[in-house]
């Protein structure tokens, strides 16, 4: 439940989202869920010239299970703020 | 798709504003599929209406019709909404046959598989 709350907290920052198969993904995060699928809108596809079938692709669906990273800006956490969520986290359980 | 509480529902990552449009899916063995979506689950399992596959050799593609299709979430990578305002491929590209397409891709296997067994010759060699 941790990096679900965390992730709803970066709703609307931009995020660059590297999936398994090497596809990487800039854009506006728009929703998650409990499974860390995410919603991206008004993507950017890194070295788009590879992958000239996503030209068109706005708005996009990616299924949790295929993420490898999520890349934040670096003002986007309070690491503070998560440090201490973390150790709750790891208490509680 | 997710148990979401009354502050989430704005917030939920539900495929159903996707429904009825027409989609690009991506697959895990690489396969780009467009089809309008029809219906899909809390696993990403999908039902894709006049799906197609969009096979793309180069410069050259081709969309070969598939029909109704089921397609199990567990394969699924992206799903992308297609902008129906901008192309959906560069211009340069070009529109090819089925059995063109199909050698096409032939050809680009063996040439992996060539430089694949090359490369294997060549390791033992310790060149680096």
């Amino acid at each position: 439940m941790l990096f679900f709350s965390y992730f709803k907290e970066l709703v609307g920052k931009e995020v660059t989202v590297e999936l398994k198969n090497d596809l990487a993904i800039r854009g506006t995060l728009h929703s998650v869920d409990q499974y860390l699928n995410i919603k991206l809108e008004n993507i950017k596809v890194v070295d788009e010239g590879k992958y000239p079938h996503m030209l068109s692709v706005r708005n996009c669906f990616i299924r949790g299970s295929v993420v490898r990273y999520v890349q934040l800006p670096p003002d986007g956490v309070d690491v503070d703020i998560l440090h201490d969520a973390t150790r709750r986290e790891a208490r509680g359980s | 798709m997710s148990f979401a509480g009354p502050e989430d529902i704005l917030l939920s990552t539900s495929l159903a504003s996707y429904l009825d449009k027409k989609l690009l899916v991506l697959l895990r063995d690489g396969r780009k599929l467009l089809g309008i979506l029809r219906s899909f689950d809390q696993f990403a399992n999908v039902v894709l209406e006049g799906a197609c596959e969009r096979v793309i050799v180069g410069d050259l593609f081709c969309d070969i019709p598939l029909g109704l299709y089921v397609i199990r979430g567990e394969n699924v990578v992206l799903i992308g909404e297609l902008d129906s305002e901008r192309e959906e491929l560069p211009a340069h590209m070009i529109c090819v046959s089925v059995p063109e397409i199909k050698r096409a891709q032939k050809a680009e296997r063996e040439a992996t598989d060539l430089k694949g067994s090359m490369r294997k010759r060549m390791e033992f060699l310790d060149l680096d």
